[in-house]
């Protein structure tokens, strides 16, 4: 298996990649909102987008919806993942989908991902969330989304 | 030429073979057929007798033909009072145990109106902010007679002060009082990432907690050595019985090292494995994790009372198992998991509800799940026969296969320092995250099949009812909060915070100053953040 080798906190390059139709390579930013510490989808959707050539920023535990925010603006990112498993999605993402419009970055294609009941994806979808993924999606869908909502 | 192998090459070789992975769904590889061949020489004393030495076969002389396995579903939503209900309900159909599962912000040492708490309160587990909620979560239950085990680890302490403060209200002393609290703070590290401080005084608190209870609370099981987090993590089976049995070596020499004698504190440790859906490799997980804690305890660390050898442990079916696609389906998984747990010979069991992939579970969910163990245990007649695949040529294989691979993780930890340095240095968070990726990869590539996920899908499934958490929950617990704030003695809280603040600073065991602290009705918040301004906090460097 390639690409072991670990990013604390950081971003890869690959020299080739999918790019947006500017031309500039896809960047992500997964990011663990709230207090939960299930991390094992968003590692492995980091990993699974970093080896499809994206730069792939993966923000760590805990994070607070303006920490997000920030990292997403500052890493001028195309894209963010939000991995959430502790029944707290319906209070974090429409706070992270506000500060982003707030500070101007509206275009940034925000997914989430985790534990989200089937009630609740229509609300998300109202807010400007492009995708839920739910338990059982395939890494593959995921990259695949991504690549045709950024490009 | 053995007749194995005579039987391999004329009969076996000869025919075709499936295009399956015959490997475990931890990558292990599986023999066709396993035969006299595959035991050593050693067999029989390995393999041994229920009760004795090494424990291969169960840890008890007459097992389940004695006592049932106390059957001890996780509960806890909302507030106190929510919890308290659900508690009632499960004693009420014949469960046998109480399981506390906390909220995030109780798990994370936030009170309930702190702001990393919104929208968090009571969602994923009961919020229990001073003692005056353990007060109310065990309202009606005479605590000196249930055996409670609460599932918290980095701020322990807290609460089992919060416990023993709500016992003595119950006029319960701290010596009558049995259950387990799980403290296993290197597994947080690892694997489930719910921490309040860095990792050495973390492990000062473990310590502290194990010292106190074995000079005070002679019923009470200090820590739960837990190997489930780190398998939902998506560990292999391999890695959670090794990392879990290195975790709990390194309890007992912190232990040894505050001048404990071994047999004072050993025969309250107790250990909490995932019930995983991989059957035959499930079993011989627990079979294997017996026998080397009964020998390393023994020959490394000096035990001479048995009890102290005795791997006694709690399991708790595979949440990560569980398909949010065809939902009943998980009913299913979750048997055939319970199954190997009770022909692992675990000691208690949690059954997933069928649900949990989509929400904490509905109470017929929870209900089901529960009858899933009465049924194993009273119709099947699984629990008649002690150990019945003990002797088993693949059973006996793999057990010794499991074993191996833990001493070789064993080994590769001592190489970087220990547990606590191979943790700093990420090296099990490593291998976790590589294992769990490899799985995904296998489960993408269709290598895998998952029913109702790669294969066997249905279109336009009919979405289930599921539980919904009724906000005004977090209001309700605002005040309760709101409430103990008000109505206790400020100035005693903060000489309380003043005292734990400056025991924290020195080396003095802080259970006295915290029980302290829950008397005069400190928020573990507060409690917490107290300590913080002493200890510090942590801030994990994440691989993936």
């Amino acid at each position: 298996m390639e690409g072991t080798a670990e990013t604390p906190a950081g971003t890869t390059s690959t020299t080739a990649g999918p790019t947006t139709a500017a031309g500039r390579k896809i960047r992500v930013v997964v990011a663990k909102p709230g207090l939960d510490g299930h991390d094992r989808g968003a590692k492995i959707i980091a990993r699974a987008l970093r080896d499809a050539g994206m730069e792939v920023i993966y923000t760590g535990l805990h994070q607070t919806p303006e920490q997000i925010a920030e990292t997403v603006i500052q890493e001028d990112a195309h894209a963010v993942g939000l991995s959430i498993l502790s029944g707290a999605h319906m209070t974090l993402v429409p706070r992270v989908v506000a500060l982003l419009k707030d500070q101007g970055a509206d275009d940034v294609v925000v997914t989430v991902g985790g534990t989200i009941p089937q009630d609740d994806i229509p609300e998300l979808k109202e807010l400007g969330v492009a995708a839920v993924f739910t338990p059982g999606s395939s890494t593959q869908e995921i990259i695949d989304f991504i690549r045709s909502a950024v490009g | 030429m053995t007749d194995a192998e005579r039987w391999y090459r004329e009969l076996y070789a000869r025919t075709p073979e499936r295009d399956a992975p015959f490997t475990t769904i931890s990558g292990e590889p599986v023999e066709p057929l396993y035969t006299a061949d595959d035991l050593p020489g050693d067999a029989a004393e390995r393999i041994g007798f229920p009760g004795e030495h090494p424990y291969t076969r169960g840890v008890y002389p007459s097992m389940y033909r004695g006592r049932l396995w106390t059957m001890r579903q996780f509960a806890g939503y909302g507030t106190a009072e929510e919890t308290n209900a659900r508690f009632r309900y499960l004693l009420g159909h014949g469960q046998t145990g109480l399981s506390t599962a906390f909220d995030m912000p109780s798990l994370m040492g936030y009170d309930s109106d702190h702001a990393r708490s919104e929208g968090e309160v009571g969602r994923e587990g009961v919020a229990i902010d001073t003692s005056d909620d353990m007060d109310t979560l065990f309202g009606g239950i005479p605590m000196g007679e249930v055996s409670t085990s609460m599932t918290i680890n980095a701020p322990a302490a807290i609460m089992l002060a919060f416990y023993v403060v709500a016992g003595e209200r119950q006029g319960v002393p701290a010596e009558r009082l049995a259950g387990t609290i799980q403290t296993d703070i290197l597994k947080e590290y690892i694997a489930q990432k719910e921490w309040c401080f860095p990792i050495d005084p973390a492990m000062r608190l473990v310590t502290d907690m194990i010292e106190y209870c074995a000079r005070r609370m002679p019923r009470w099981h200090p820590v739960s050595i837990s190997g489930y987090h780190i398998r939902e993590a998506g560990s292999t089976a391999q890695q959670e019985l090794a990392f879990t049995l290195k975790d709990g070596f390194t309890y007992v020499e912190r232990a040894l090292e505050r001048g404990l004698d071994v047999d004072d504190f050993a025969p309250r440790l107790s250990f909490f494995f995932n019930a995983h859906i991989d059957f035959f490799e499930e079993i011989a997980k627990y079979r294997a994790a017996r026998r080397i804690w009964a020998r390393e305890l023994r020959e490394t660390y000096g035990a001479r009372d048995p009890r102290s050898m005795l791997m006694r442990c709690h399991a708790q079916t595979a949440g990560v198992s569980l398909t949010a696609q065809q939902p009943l389906v998980n009913i299913v998984r979750t048997t055939v998991e319970a199954m190997a747990a009770v022909l692992g010979g675990a000691q208690s069991l949690h059954t997933n509800s069928y649900d949990e992939a989509l929400a904490l579970p509905t109470e017929e969910a929870v209900r089901v799940a529960l009858r899933t163990q009465q049924v194993i245990a009273e119709e099947t007649g699984v629990a008649n026969t002690i150990d019945p695949f003990g002797g088993s040529y693949a059973l006996e294989a793999m057990t010794d296969r499991m074993e191996e691979a833990a001493y070789e993780y064993f080994s590769r930890i001592d190489e970087l320092g220990g547990m606590v340095e191979a943790v700093k240095l990420s090296y099990p968070q490593r291998e976790i995250a590589e294992a769990a990726f490899r799985y995904q990869q296998e489960v993408d590539r269709g290598e895998r099949i998952v029913v109702g996920v790669n294969g066997y899908r249905v279109d336009d499934e009919e979405p289930i009812h599921t539980l919904r958490i009724d906000p005004a929950l977090t209001r309700k617990q605002l005040d309760r909060l709101q409430g103990v704030r008000a109505r206790r003695d400020g100035p005693g809280v903060e000489a309380a915070l003043a005292e734990l603040r400056r025991a924290a600073a020195g080396d003095d065991n802080l259970m006295e100053p915290l029980l302290t602290c829950a008397r005069a009705h400190a928020s573990e918040g507060e409690i917490v953040a107290a300590l913080q301004e002493v200890f510090g906090t942590y801030t994990e460097t994440p691989v993936f």
